[in-house]
């Protein structure tokens, strides 16, 4: 079985590796480019842990082959903080208590990045619905959802101060 | 998890797509939002030798009213049919049943043609294409050929589609005015294949009567069905309580589920029977606008 070459761009590097065609995104991330902020929670994609962006959307990467991704931007949680700034989720969970055990944590925030990108101002069952592929089991998500109202609400009044 | 090894193909067009399936026929699978292929290789319940990647073909991907049809491209993701006005206007069913599958992650790979084609009965757009009326376009060495949905799931992941053919559209007839129609899936939670589900669509004419009636079930049998008898009882009807009752009982003895975790045989029938009458209250709720 033949290897292929892939080329694919993660938070803004490009990565060429050849690699066997069964193999997932998320082990390429994991493994390959050791970026193991991206979790591996169910491996069955019902749990949400290895969300990242593909193109700008939000997939499980245990779900996608790697050669699925190539010549893509992936963007993963070692890519959503600027400058050493704390991205408006991150910072959202750190103030909100979003997180305990944290292991949902990338996921949910990477499923969050899509969601608040599409609808900037979302209601509270927007919010809920929007991430319904993601499971916690710390948290029974009532923090979690704060932690995204936060995020729109600061990224909302960013936008003003731009505009 | 980590599936077989396989030989990975991009075909760049369907002429070198049906190629590599006349090349490797059966040890081949057509891989388009992975999101039900992918999970059975890694359960190890597939192992293809070949993996043939739609993804790279252009062309593949839309939503189009033409020609009285709605005409979706077998790529064209479920989030993509969910932000569509056209499908919210025209077919509103077909955005329920979009909604209820799987999580927002998955319905940003998965794809309209993978959920039809992979003929898992538990999938949710068999059903709703059921009850709309429904033909699928394949094309195949010899050409194209349209597949009436009514003909198209023959057995348990079994479908009408030949080893070496490609589904490539969906054509869904416009409902005419006075059309309405709705989803309903009973689930235990989100992304979860139904307990049971139904899909109710109808016509009413200006004096009240029922002109048309489509109704499918999903996940109550080794195939999507189509409750013919109770379509028929609602034809010609005025749609009374009692016409919605009987109709209920006749989609409920139309199905055939198995008892199993998400509930027994005796359990399902009868949500078949109490979500057929609530899924034909909303159809009729929103054919009377």
């Amino acid at each position: 079985m033949a290897t292929r070459t892939v080329s694919i761009t993660v938070n803004g590097e490009t990565h060429t590796r050849d690699v066997e065609p069964r193999l997932l995104l998320v082990h390429f991330l994991r493994e390959n480019l050791d970026l193991t902020g991206t979790h591996i929670g169910c491996d069955t994609s019902n749990c949400g842990a290895c969300t990242v962006l593909l193109d700008g959307k939000s997939i499980k990467s245990c779900t996608l082959l790697a050669v699925q991704a190539h010549g893509k931007a992936v963007t993963t949680i070692e890519g959503v903080a600027q400058g050493g700034q704390l991205h408006p989720l991150q910072e959202g969970f750190k103030e909100k208590h979003g997180l305990q055990c944290g292991f949902c944590t990338p996921g949910m925030v990477m499923r969050a990045v899509e969601l608040l990108d599409k609808n900037p101002d979302p209601t509270e069952d927007d919010i809920r619905w929007g991430i319904s592929g993601n499971l916690c089991r710390c948290t029974g998500y009532v923090n979690i959802v704060k932690a995204i109202q936060y995020a729109a609400e600061k990224m909302q009044a960013e936008e003003a101060v731009e505009a | 998890m980590i599936p077989a090894p396989f030989d990975y193909h991009t075909p760049s067009s369907l002429d070198e797509a049906l190629s590599l399936l006349q090349e490797y026929g059966y040890e081949a699978k057509i891989l388009t939002g992975g999101q039900s292929l992918l999970p059975m290789m890694k359960l190890r319940l597939a192992e293809p030798e070949h993996i043939i990647d739609l993804n790279g073909i252009p062309g593949l991907a839309y939503i189009r009213e033409e020609d009285g049809h709605v005409k979706i491209g077998a790529l064209t993701r479920e989030a993509e049919m969910e932000e569509s006005a056209l499908i919210r206007a025209k077919l509103p069913i077909l955005h329920d049943t979009g909604k209820l599958i799987a999580d927002p992650q998955v319905r940003n790979l998965g794809t309209l043609g993978g959920n039809l084609a992979h003929g898992d009965p538990g999938n949710d757009h068999p059903a709703t294409m059921l009850a709309l009326g429904a033909r699928v376009v394949a094309i195949g060495p010899n050409g194209q050929r349209a597949i009436p949905v009514t003909e198209f799931f023959v057995d348990f992941y079994t479908t009408a589609l030949e080893p070496e053919e490609i589904l490539t559209e969906i054509q869904i007839p416009l409902p005419p005015p006075g059309s309405g129609g709705a989803y309903l899936k009973l689930e235990r939670k989100v992304g979860d294949y139904a307990t049971a589900g139904v899909a109710a669509q109808v016509t009413i004419d200006a004096t009240g009567r029922c002109t048309e009636a489509g109704i499918g079930l999903t996940n109550v049998s080794y195939v999507p069905v189509k409750a013919t008898d109770a379509e028929a009882r609602l034809r010609g009807s005025t749609l009374s309580e009692v016409d919605l009752n009987e109709a209920a009982g006749l989609a409920a003895a139309a199905s055939r589920p198995s008892s199993d975790l998400r509930g027994s045989e005796e359990y399902k029938r009868a949500m078949v029977r109490v979500l057929t009458k609530r899924a034909l209250q909303r159809a009729i709720a929103r054919a009377r606008g």
